[in-house]
């Protein structure tokens, strides 16, 4: 049973891949412009101009270009950039670790922010206390991720001068500068995220809290606290999965503004700079990249509700 | 003694229990006291009175009815024992309990108490089994653990292992099938009678001096009603504890209890041993809810007896006698609050115009 629902889950999710690639291709291929004409710049020749579109593949039919591009991707060759004439592949490959420590930094930030909050919130919703709280974050959830990095850069970097402004360095090479340029960006994207989630985990409590099964416990002899540590948690954690899964797709997609915000060399950044360049080879691969994350995702949440909650795991 | 498998059953009378045996109806005032509820309120934050003067006693291994329509008290007046009153309402007066011959007899108030010294005493010295075993339990933990939990709270066993053999003793106790397979189970495993016997079960793990039974039935097909009360009869006779058994079925507390208290708007109207309330209601309102149970009786156009009127909503009944706005038989002194009237034998009732005055036999209708 368990087993079937898995590979059922995964036959869609390959089947979603799938249909996603699809409207990426499309939709890189109706985008106006030649990319040969606009590599070569504007006083290239026609033969030129033909020359690459071969050496691109350009001059082959759009099934065909798709069915190579596809192959590609499998074979974990995802072409050659237009612009640098370089492969793509080696490139992502550098950049994922520096994505994945971003965005994995500022979940962590945005759990430690939020599960507390959340809590406190929940547990002091009728007092002076909890609503300060639940106006606090309201104020992070309307700040955009952007305006946090620059607050945070203005406050922690040009005033105080705590702490870099912006910059990369690889934890190998030099780990405290490292460290030190990963608190901005993983605060920024961190904190935002850790007020929304927080509203998530709030409410979640508050519905748990008023179940039945609370008062049983406390029936035992159970206080109050103990009752939601013991019978609440879990109970509560598949709606903050859920958020946690979405708001974790939000990271990502906000990673690709910080990148910018902090000069970062990661996917994020490797997209918007392509989009400028119009390397549509590069932004095509980077976007794929994203949604399969995406997609990946939510694939790991659906295996962990069921892992969570019993219930899920005798219905199909 | 034989219960009725439906809620409605052919006539009160009938149901009553055989009080040859085991009669016990005197001696109650002599058993050593369990619970005390005294002068208990009620009241919303915004000042709406849901409870007002309630007193009762219990006493070990009695076996209490408490019965009225929806919106009478009943659960309220349960949850004010147990101390677990939803947010919003608060409770005065005095509740205590005490668990005689079972260690530290002291009593214990369970109205403003702290949390700390209440839940002490929660699952203890009292239990509960609520009315919707549906959501009683914790979907996401399996039964065993939910049953050993109170006893592991309350160091009743020594550790997680016999507290765990304890909890697959009391599951087959109280006739769950494979009982070590079960106790592995999640709630969604069972069915509804099944979880309400797994609540019963985890409420009688510490062998409590008291078990209050909020309508444990009333969410149960009727098939399996008479099996579940029947568990609830022998887990508290087993252990001597005191039962008090909230219900609209009277025909159930027939069956069950020794004595009965007859709740409305928020207060007790009469109260007295089961045979003596209904063979010969005193207060007009439970004259009324006999009178509804027997379907036998009917009146000229074929339809059932009821009470008139509705139940007001909480807080909002009439001053002076609650039940005046629904009683033929009120008049202008019924605006003033009606007198307790003792009238021997732990009977009582709280009604200017009651049944047995004048024309005792007239009045119980034919």
């Amino acid at each position: 049973m368990l087993l079937w629902n898995l590979a059922r889950r995964t036959g869609i999710f390959v089947a979603t891949l799938l249909a996603s690639s699809i409207v990426v291709f499309g939709l890189m291929a109706v985008l106006p412009g030649d990319p040969a004409r606009v590599a070569l710049g504007l006083n290239a020749t026609d033969s030129d101009v033909a020359h690459l579109r071969e050496q691109f593949g350009l001059d082959q039919s759009l099934p065909e270009r798709y069915l190579d591009w596809l192959r590609g991707l499998i074979t974990l060759h995802p072409g050659t950039s237009y612009v640098t004439q370089t492969a793509i592949g080696p490139e992502i490959a550098t950049r994922i670790p520096v994505t994945l420590i971003l965005v994995g930094a500022s979940m962590l930030v945005a759990i430690a922010v939020a599960i507390p909050l959340g809590t406190v919130m929940a547990l002091r919703h009728r007092r002076a206390s909890g609503l300060a709280l639940s106006a606090l974050s309201q104020v992070g959830v309307a700040v955009p991720t952007f305006l946090a990095g620059i607050l945070l850069v203005t406050l922690f970097a040009v005033r105080l001068g705590w702490l870099p402004s912006s910059g990369w360095t690889s934890p190998q090479d030099d780990f405290e500068m490292f460290a030190r340029q990963l608190v901005l960006p993983a605060l920024a994207l961190g904190l935002c995220q850790g007020a929304i989630i927080a509203r998530y985990v709030r409410s979640s409590i508050l519905d748990v809290l008023r179940q039945d099964y609370i008062r049983t416990a406390r029936a035992k002899g159970r206080q109050p606290a103990q009752a939601l540590i013991h019978h609440g948690l879990r109970n509560a954690a598949v709606p903050v999965v859920t958020a946690l899964a979405l708001q974790l797709v939000y990271l990502l997609l906000g990673a690709v503004v910080i990148e910018r915000v902090f000069v970062i060399p990661g996917i994020g950044s490797l997209l918007t700079d392509s989009v400028g360049l119009r390397d549509l080879n590069v932004v095509q691969d980077v976007v794929m990249l994203l949604v399969a994350a995406v997609l990946v995702i939510n694939l790991v949440v659906d295996i962990l509700y069921v892992i969570i909650d019993p219930r899920l795991r005798a219905a199909s | 003694m034989k219960l009725p498998t439906t809620s409605r059953a052919d006539s009160v009378e009938k149901a009553m229990p055989d009080t040859s045996g085991d009669s016990s109806e005197p001696e109650h005032q002599s058993r050593r006291e369990v619970l005390n509820v005294r002068d208990l309120s009620v009241r919303t934050d915004s000042g709406l009175q849901l409870l007002d003067n309630v007193s009762f006693t219990l006493g070990e291994g009695e076996r209490v009815g408490l019965i009225g329509e929806s919106g009478s008290g009943k659960s309220l007046t349960a949850l004010s024992i147990m101390a677990l009153l939803p947010d919003g309402v608060q409770a005065g007066g005095s509740v205590q309990l005490r668990r005689p011959g079972r260690g530290d007899d002291v009593a214990k108030e369970m109205v403003g108490g702290r949390e700390r010294e209440l839940s002490q005493v929660r699952g203890k010295d009292v239990a509960m089994v609520f009315q919707e075993p549906m959501t009683a339990l914790n979907p996401t933990m399996r039964v065993g653990k939910q049953v050993s939990e109170s006893m592991l709270i309350h160091g009743t066993r020594p550790d997680r292992r016999s507290a765990y053999a304890a909890a697959v003793a009391l599951l087959d106790a109280v006739g769950i099938p494979n009982p070590a397979e079960a106790a592995r189970a999640y709630p969604h495993h069972f069915s509804g009678g099944q979880r309400q016997r797994i609540v019963l079960a985890l409420a009688l793990a510490n062998d409590p001096a008291l078990l209050v039974c909020d309508e444990p039935t009333t969410a149960l097909d009727v098939t399996v009603q008479a099996r579940v009360v029947n568990l609830i009869l022998r887990g508290v006779q087993e252990r001597n504890s005191a039962l008090l058994f909230v219900t609209h079925d009277l025909a159930l507390v027939a069956s069950i209890c020794e004595r009965v208290i007859v709740m409305y708007g928020g207060r007790i109207v009469e109260t007295g041993p089961v045979r003596d309330v209904f063979t010969r209601p005193q207060h007009r309102y439970t004259q009324g809810l006999v009178g509804a149970s027997d379907v036998r009786k009917t009146d000229e156009r074929g339809r059932l007896t009821t009470i008139p009127g509705t139940v007001p909503p909480a807080g909002r009944f009439p001053d002076g006698c609650v039940f005046r706005n629904r009683c033929s038989h009120a008049t202008a002194s019924c605006s003033q609050t009606p007198e307790w009237t003792p009238t021997g034998d732990g009977k009582g009732h709280a009604c200017f115009h009651p049944v047995g005055e004048g024309h005792p036999t007239a009045e119980r209708g034919a």
